[in-house]
């Protein structure tokens, strides 16, 4: 994209002078950030583009990049905020490998991102000039040295008077220069006005006229200045559909599956990155009914989804992590007392408070084995957006089938990831029906098992001559307290079976790609898009790799062992810690594995392998990739 | 959600069924002799007899310990859940069904230590409910550990020098809680007033907090031995507004006149004095209740179909 008018990366970055003829690149797909000090809006600015580059019929992924503080310090490399945007020609699975555009609010934020290597060489990047000549010669000096150091990047840097312009339509520049730059991405990338401003108005509903109306005048300004200015112009055709489709992002998706689902109370308590699915609900019930209850703590939040789902409908709570180990006792009482009850999990980093803004799958054996004694119950794990929606609906329906718990989880990669999917045709029965309170059939008891699969018929308060006290204590048929020692192997046994029928139920997974080979990427949640376009590649290049996605991860998918046999080698991809076989003191004997290769190998006894990273970042395909190709090497596998 | 009237005496029973004392009758107790919740338990089952209530309609809500495996002993719905945790149940349940008379049973421990967050805020929510603490001043089921009611001084098996901290007055924390709309206490040995202090709890709309004193034979047989056996010991609150039973005037002739509505002089009879004193501390049934603010419209599910894909088309490309 260089041209007469830019320098390579300098000192200082130039305002080029007016183009007249600008070049236009056409490439299959186009990844840009825009990185800000956190509270200027970059993100705002990002999900009104990818909306609208959606809406255009472009592919599209977005990943917020979050600080964990409202306000860190400004012009702070740790401290940046901001968004990736990748738009392409065909559906966008996830977020890709490196930028190739960037506006950057200020270089100490852009360096952030440099310095994780997320910025491809030669990428364009525009920055706002006023650092170069501020009055602070100790900002002008940050500015010089930091420009310094990404000249190892390549990049086409071009300055941009962002501050000045905006001064021109705002008092304060801070607080405009997000639509600013939005106004420049859609002219580099021809996206339509009109769409943009009506997302403005839309996104910023709840503010007054004005501010409508000033970011309208910025997203214009920043517009006119890079059709001035910017000699080059980026097409990403659109994907033609003919289905309807909507975008929105993860927890969007969840809080409208709960509705869908007939669910009517959520209570959760603050907690990134899932409350934001309660902010969204909490809107929508006061519309459809319902209620989002936030309680005292993460406790009482399953503790009044539990009173609610004994008594009624089928209730839920929303946490993250930390939230999941404090509700862990409620979670074995639901599985004891056969509530159905639903757990959405948004998993961040952890261990402890961890990396609160930031993907991590590291939560699965905690959620599956977390809750001490034997509670089986069941996991799933949606792997789009799309599945958000549709995970909400299902663990509803199998909660009350089965009378147990379900647990979603998610993570902060879907959380805040916006992507289109096709519009869900909505259907009565998946509300459900509210409880029956007719009276009880004679002789009816609380857990009439049937032996075969453990299934029994709830009960609900307000149904005539069905009183009974559910119980945390071990129990029998008819909840009375068990003083037989047969009765908890009993319990226990039609607690299990049911779960061992509903995997009955299950269709085994379909394998991407071969059905045989050499080697089959296994992985769960957030990183389907970004494995298996790592093993599209990996297939360009002859390689024989298929891979294969789960949703269900207790019980698991059936047929696994089948699958694994077809394989000469199976590894799993994860967002979270394994020790690498090389690493000082690891032994095959005490490595600890990625968590759903620790599943794996139990229940399979295949020895699968695994490749995981927690970098606080979604995997990135062209990482997945060269791992492939390190592993299949060091076997001895592949071509 | 089923709506239906927050107050439990608007709730009107539709059908000619006669309630008998046995309809109320669970399973058989296995609290100790002589442990004072039995003598609750009969009185609980008494009230539920007069005042009427269908089985099927009410729901008791428990946590851990002696005196919340109550909810078995009686034949109404019951979840007997876990230690400290039965006040964010019973709220999930009214929320969910307000159509169902909930009755919270906790032990001291239970309430006042494990429990002590749900137990504050439970009181602010205000949610329609009554909410006994069943306290013997001490950790019984686990053998005797000290408990926050426990007396300073008290041996137990973990503070066998006496316990340490001076005890918790738990109407004095109730008190103090914003939104407090009931405030009462009683004793288990005193039948007449533990009774009419669960029929005002169940008549008044909120968040009804009984704490009832309670012998353990076991482990603190002597902490209320005094004031059983010496009535001059108590002192009963009275007033046309809150407990009057003439009666018991006759057995404990110390009384105090007390407006429930008057918190200024509630606060002041909750400090520790001679005597124990028994009553309506506080009382007002005008205070937000949780589960009014919450109401919300029922919508048919083709009602909200039609909404989501209102929802939905904010959301289409």
């Amino acid at each position: 994209m260089a041209s007469a008018a830019q320098t390579r990366t300098s000192k200082r970055a130039q305002t080029p002078p007016s183009a007249s003829a600008p070049r236009i690149l056409r490439p299959a797909q186009h990844t840009v950030e825009v990185v800000s000090d956190s509270g200027e809006g970059a993100q705002k600015c990002g999900q009104i583009f990818g909306t609208v580059s959606a809406r255009m019929g472009n592919g599209v992924w977005t990943v917020d990049i979050i600080p964990a503080e409202i306000q860190p310090p400004p012009r702070n490399a740790a401290g940046a905020s901001g968004i990736r945007i990748r738009i392409g020609s065909g559906p966008v699975t996830n977020w890709g490998d490196e930028t190739d555009l960037v506006v950057a609010f200020n270089e100490q934020a852009l360096a952030g991102r440099h310095r994780l290597n997320a910025i491809a060489e030669g990428a364009t990047i525009l920055i706002e000039d006023m650092w170069a000549a501020h009055d602070d010669e100790r900002i002008r000096e940050e500015y010089a040295t930091t420009m310094k150091e990404l000249e190892s990047g390549g990049y086409h840097v071009i300055g941009v008077p962002m501050e000045r312009e905006c001064l021109e339509v705002v008092d304060n520049a801070r607080k405009g220069k997000n639509m600013f730059a939005l106004g420049m991405l859609a002219c580099i990338y021809g996206r339509d006005l009109d769409r943009i401003r009506d997302e403005i108005a839309y996104q910023f509903r709840k503010k007054t006229q004005e501010v409508r109306e000033s970011n309208v005048a910025l997203l214009e300004r920043g517009h006119a200045w890079a059709a001035a200015n910017l000699d080059f112009r980026v097409e990403v055709a659109p994907a033609p559909t003919d289905v309807p489709m909507v975008v929105m992002n993860g927890n969007q998706a969840i809080a409208l599956g709960a509705v869908a689902s007939g669910m009517e109370l959520a209570a959760m308590y603050p907690i990134t990155p899932a409350t934001s699915v309660s902010h969204y609900l909490g809107e929508m019930f006061e519309r459809f009914g319902g209620i989002v209850h936030q309680a005292e703590d993460e406790i009482a939040a399953v503790g009044v989804a539990t009173g609610a789902s004994y008594a009624g409908r089928v209730a839920f709570t929303i946490t993250s992590g930390p939230g999941l180990a404090l509700k862990t006792e409620f979670l074995g009482l639901a599985v004891m007392t056969e509530t159905p009850l639903v757990l959405v999990d948004v998993q961040r980093g952890g261990p402890s408070t961890g990396l609160p803004t930031k993907v991590e799958q590291s939560d699965l054996l905690a959620a599956i084995f977390g809750q001490p004694g034997d509670a089986p119950h069941i996991v799933l794990a949606p792997a789009t957006i799309e599945e958000c929606f549709h995970a909400m609906v299902t663990a509803r329906r199998i909660a009350e089938a089965l009378r147990t718990v379900v647990m979603v989880l998610s993570d902060a990669n879907l959380a805040t990831g916006v992507q289109p999917f096709p519009k869900p045709g909505l259907r009565a029965e998946w509300m459900g029906r509210a409880p029956d309170l007719s009276p009880v059939p004679e002789g009816l008891r609380p857990y009439d098992w049937d032996p075969q699969t453990g299934l029994s018929r709830r009960i609900v308060p307000g149904q005539p001559g069905g009183m009974f006290t559910a119980t945390g204590l071990a129990h029998d048929e008819g909840s009375k307290v068990a003083y037989r020692s047969d009765i908890n192997q009993h319990g226990s046994s039609m607690r299990s079976r049911k779960i061992a029928v509903f995997q009955q139920t299950l269709k085994p997974p379909v394998v991407n790609g071969d059905e045989s080979g050499d080697m089959l990427i296994v992985g769960w949640g957030s990183t389907k898009g970004a494995i298996e376009e790592a093993v599209e590649r990996a297939r360009d290049e002859g390689l024989s790799v298929s891979s294969l996605h789960l949703r269900f991860l207790s019980p698991l998918e059936p047929g696994l062992l089948d699958i694994f046999g077809r394989f000469r080698k199976v590894m799993t991809v994860e967002i979270n810690y394994s020790d690498e076989p090389g690493d000082p003191y690891i032994t095959e004997e005490n490595r600890r594995r990625g968590q759903l290769a620790w599943l794996l190998r139990a229940q399979t006894l295949v020895d699968v392998d695994c490749w995981t990273r927690v970098l606080g970042e979604p995997l990135r395909p062209g990482a997945i990739l060269r791992a492939i190709k390190q592993k299949m090497h060091a076997e001895g596998g592949g071509s | 959600m089923i709506a239906a009237a927050c107050s439990l005496l608007d709730a009107s029973v539709e059908d000619d069924r006669e309630f008998e004392l046995g309809d109320y009758e669970g399973a058989i107790a296995r609290w100790c002799p002589g442990c004072g919740d039995h003598s609750v338990l009969s009185a609980v089952q008494r009230l539920l007899k007069q005042e009427q209530l269908e089985p099927e309609k009410t729901v008791f809500v428990s946590g851990i310990g002696c005196s919340s495996r109550f909810p078995h002993y009686m034949k109404t719905y019951g979840f007997h859940g876990l230690h400290g945790r039965a006040l964010p149940v019973a709220t999930g349940v009214k929320l969910h069904r307000p159509d169902l008379h909930v009755f919270v049973v906790m032990g001291d421990g239970d309430c006042a230590s494990i429990g002590a967050g749900h137990w504050l805020h439970a009181m602010r929510y205000n949610v329609d409910m009554v909410a006994l603490m069943l306290d013997n001043n001490i950790y019984g089921m686990t053998k005797m550990q000290t408990s926050p009611t426990t007396p300073q001084g008290f041996s137990t098996n973990t503070q066998p020098r006496g316990s340490y901290l001076p005890a918790l007055n738990p109407i004095e924390v109730m008190l103090g809680i914003t939104n407090v709309s009931f405030v009462a206490q009683t004793a288990e040995w005193a039948p007449a007033h533990l009774f009419a202090t669960l029929e005002a709890a169940h008549r008044h709309k909120g968040f009804a907090f009984v704490r009832i004193l309670q012998r353990c034979p076991i482990y603190t047989p002597k902490i209320f031995m005094g004031a059983v056996r010496d009535p001059g010991l108590i002192e009963l609150l009275v007033h046309e507004d809150g407990i009057d039973v003439p009666e018991l005037r006759k057995l404990y002739r110390t009384a105090t006149v007390h407006d429930p509505k008057d918190m200024d002089s509630a606060r002041r009879l909750a400090e520790p004095g001679e005597r124990i004193r028994l009553g309506i501390f506080f009382r007002d049934g005008t205070r937000q209740c949780y589960g009014d603010v919450r109401n919300v419209p029922h919508h048919t599910v083709e009602e909200k179909l039609a909404l989501l894909e209102e929802e939905f088309a904010r959301h289409v490309i």
